[in-house]
C-alpha cells in the first residue's frame, strides 16, 4: 500500500527535479539580463496556458484550436478595467476577475463543443474564437479595435509601481513564479485524482466510461473550464508582461501557436507543455531578430520536431534517460 | 425474479427485431442466450441495458418498471454489462481500469485536489477485485499490453466493479483462443457465482452454455424459440434443426 500512495504524488521520484526548478526560478533574476528575465515571464505565463491546453489535449482527449479565444478574455479583462473601472485597477482584483470572465466564457463555449469530438471538436473552437476575434476587432469603439489596448502598471495592495521595467524585473516575477507554482500544483493534483482518471477514461473509451457511471458531456465541460481558466490566467499575467493587447492574441493563428509550443515540449508528458512554452517563447523572438522570415525557422523546427522527435522535447528527455537507466543496467550485468 | 421482460417488441423500420419476448432471471440465476446471427440476442441486451428503447413491453428490474429508464439510471439500480467487443481504458493501468468504476460508485469521481492513490479503501478494493479475477499480477500493466483473454476478463472485472446485481455479458469469450475459453469462463463464472450475482450471458458455444448456465433462452428471428435446462434445451428437436444445425 505504501507503494501505491507514492506513485503519480507530488512527492514522487521526480519531486526533487521540481523543487531544483523553483530553487532555479527564485534566483534566476540575479543570473539573467532584463531582457531574458522578461522573456521567461512570458514564458511563464504561456506555461500556464500550456497546462490548461493539455489537460484538453492530453488528458481529456480533445484538440482544441480556439484557446486563443481565454487567452483573450484574460488579457482583455485586464485591459477593460483598466481603461473603464480603473478604480478597480490593482492586481488583486484582476486576477480574480480574469477567473471569473475566463470562467464565463469557456462555461458558455465549452457547453456548445463538448457535444463533439475530434475534428467537429477543433472547428468549433476555431470558429467561436473567431467570433471573439471578430468582436474584439469590430467593436473598435470599446475594445481599441487592431489598436488594441494598452496595459497599466497595476498596483498591489496600494503599493504602485511607477517603471515597467522596476516592475517586471521585482515584484511581479516573483508574483508570476507563485501563481504558476499554485498552478502547477493544482494541474499535477487534477491528473492524479479521480478526477483526472475519469477525464483519461472519457479519452481512452467514451461508451466505457459513461458505462461505469461517469457523464461524460459534463465531464467535459469541468475540464474544459478548468482549461479555459488556466489560459484566461495566463492571458492575464502575459498582458502585464506585454504592457499592450491586441485582437491577434484571439485569432486562430495564434491558437495555432499554442497548439505548436505544447508539441515541441511534448503533449505525452506532464512536464512537456511548460518547457515547450519556454524554449517556444526565446526561439520565437530570437528567430524574430535574426531574420523577418522567422515563420520559416519555426515551421523547420515543426518538420524536425515531427520527424525526430515526435514525442516533443520533454519525451526526448525521458527518453534518454530511459536509454541511460538501461545503458547503465546492462554494463551492470 | 431480479429481472423480469414482457411482451418486448423492437421494430427498426419494417423489421421486427425483438417480437413479443417475454421471459425471468432469478436471484443468482446464470441464463445463457443463444441464437443465430442476427436472431436478435444483442439487440435484447441494447434493451435490457437502456442503449435502445422499446417499441412495446415492458422491463422490471427488482420490481421496479425501468422500461424507459436511461442506461446511467440502470447503471444506478444495478445492472452492469460488457461488450463483444472489449471496451477498456486501454492506456491506463490494469489497476486503474477497475478504480474508475469504484470512484464512480463510492461518488468519489469528482474529487479533484486528492490523489487517487490516497483512496486505499478503494484501491484495496480494487485489488480485491483483480485477485478474484487473476489479474492482480498484471495490475501495473497498461491494460492495452494483455493478452485478448485477459482483456475479455477485465472488461467484465469492470463491470462487476459496479456491484451488479445483474450482468449482461455479450460474448465473453469471443475472440478468445479455443484453449482459453474454459479458463476465461471459470474464472468469469467463479466471481460471479461467489458474488451471488444473476447473468445473462450470450453465447455461441455449446459446451459452455452447458457447462456454466442453469437456463437457457433460444431467440429467434425475434422470438423465444425455447427455455429451459441446458441439456432439455439441447433435446429440443426445433433448436437442434434450427440452431444447432443437427438433425
Amino acid at each position: 500500500m505504501g507503494q501505491l500512495r507514492w506513485r503519480g504524488s507530488i512527492l514522487g521520484p521526480r519531486f526533487f527535479v521540481y523543487l531544483s526548478t523553483l530553487v532555479l526560478l527564485l534566483i534566476l533574476p540575479l543570473l539573467l539580463s532584463p531582457f531574458n528575465l522578461i522573456l521567461l515571464e512570458y514564458g511563464l505565463a504561456l506555461a500556464l496556458v500550456g497546462l490548461g491546453f493539455n489537460l484538453l489535449l492530453r488528458y481529456t482527449g480533445l484538440l482544441s484550436f480556439g484557446h486563443g479565444a481565454y487567452f483573450a478574455t484574460g488579457a482583455y479583462t485586464v485591459a477593460m478595467v483598466g481603461r473603464y473601472i480603473p478604480e478597480l485597477y490593482s492586481l488583486e482584483m484582476l486576477l480574480p476577475l480574469s477567473v471569473l470572465f475566463s470562467f464565463i466564457v469557456s462555461f458558455v463555449f465549452g457547453f456548445i463543443c463538448v457535444r463533439h469530438t475530434r475534428i467537429f471538436f477543433a472547428i468549433l473552437t476555431l470558429s467561436l474564437s473567431m467570433l471573439v476575434f471578430a468582436l474584439l476587432f469590430k467593436l473598435y469603439h470599446i475594445t481599441g479595435g487592431s489598436d488594441g489596448l494598452y496595459i497599466p502598471i497595476p498596483s498591489v495592495f496600494g503599493m504602485v509601481f511607477n517603471r515597467r521595467p522596476d516592475f517586471l524585473s521585482g515584484f511581479f516575477y516573483y508574483f508570476l513564479v507563485f501563481v504558476f507554482v499554485v498552478g502547477f500544483l493544482f494541474m499535477k493534483a487534477v491528473v492524479n485524482s479521480p478526477f483526472g482518471k475519469a477525464l483519461q477514461a472519457i479519452r481512452d473509451n467514451e461508451i466505457r466510461a459513461e458505462l461505469v457511471g461517469i457523464r461524460v458531456k459534463r465531464y467535459r465541460l469541468y475540464a474544459f473550464v478548468i482549461s479555459g481558466i488556466f489560459t484566461g490566467v495566463g492571458g492575464a499575467l502575459w498582458s502585464f508582461v506585454n504592457g499592450h493587447v491586441t485582437p491577434e492574441v484571439a485569432h486562430w493563428f495564434f491558437s495555432g501557436e499554442i497548439v505548436y509550443m505544447v508539441l515541441l515540449g511534448g503533449f505525452a508528458n506532464f512536464e512537456g507543455p511548460i518547457i515547450g512554452a519556454i524554449v517556444f517563447t526565446f526561439l520565437k523572438l530570437y528567430a524574430m531578430s535574426f531574420t523577418e522570415y522567422w515563420m520559416f525557422i519555426i515551421g523547420i523546427t515543426l518538420i524536425i520536431l515531427v520527424l525526430l522527435l515526435p514525442t516533443g522535447i520533454a519525451g526526448g528527455i525521458y527518453r534518454l534517460i530511459t536509454e541511460i537507466r538501461k545503458g547503465k543496467t546492462l554494463s551492470g550485468i | 425474479m431480479i429481472l423480469s421482460v414482457e411482451k418486448l417488441e423492437k421494430q427498426f423500420g419494417s423489421l421486427k427485431a425483438i417480437d413479443g419476448v417475454s421471459f425471468g432471471i432469478r436471484e443468482r440465476e446464470i441464463v445463457s442466450l443463444i441464437g443465430s446471427n442476427g436472431a436478435g440476442k444483442t439487440t435484447l441486451v441494447n434493451l435490457i441495458s437502456g442503449y435502445l428503447k422499446p417499441t412495446a413491453g415492458r422491463i422490471f428490474f427488482g420490481g421496479k418498471d425501468i422500461t424507459y429508464a436511461s442506461p446511467f439510471k440502470r447503471i444506478k439500480l444495478g445492472i452492469g454489462r460488457s461488450f463483444q467487443i472489449v471496451h477498456l481504458f486501454e492506456e491506463a493501468t490494469v489497476l486503474d481500469n477497475v478504480r474508475t468504476p469504484l470512484f464512480a460508485r463510492y461518488g468519489r469521481i469528482k474529487s479533484i485536489l486528492w490523489s487517487a492513490d490516497s483512496y486505499v479503501d478503494i484501491t484495496r478494493e480494487a485489488i480485491g477485485i483483480l485477485k478474484l479475477f487473476n489479474l492482480y499480477d498484471k495490475k501495473d500493466s497498461p491494460a492495452k499490453e494483455l493478452s485478448e483473454g485477459e482483456k475479455k476478463i477485465l472488461d467484465v472485472a469492470m463491470a462487476f466493479a459496479l456491484k451488479p446485481k445483474l450482468l449482461l455479458l455479450d460474448e465473453p469469450t469471443s475472440g478468445v483462443a479455443t484453449h482459453d475459453k474454459f479458463s476465461v469462463m471459470n474464472t468469469i463464472v467463479s466471481a460471479i457465482r461467489k458474488e451471488g450475482i444473476s447473468a445473462l450471458i450470450i453465447e455461441h458455444d455449446m459446451d459452455i452454455v452447458s457447462n456454466y448456465s442453469d437456463n437457457v433462452l433460444v431467440i429467434h428471428e425475434g422470438r423465444i424459440m425455447a427455455e429451459g435446462k441446458p441439456e432439455d434445451v439441447m433435446q429440443n428437436k426445433e433448436v437442434r434443426e434450427t440452431i444447432l444445425g443437427i438433425q
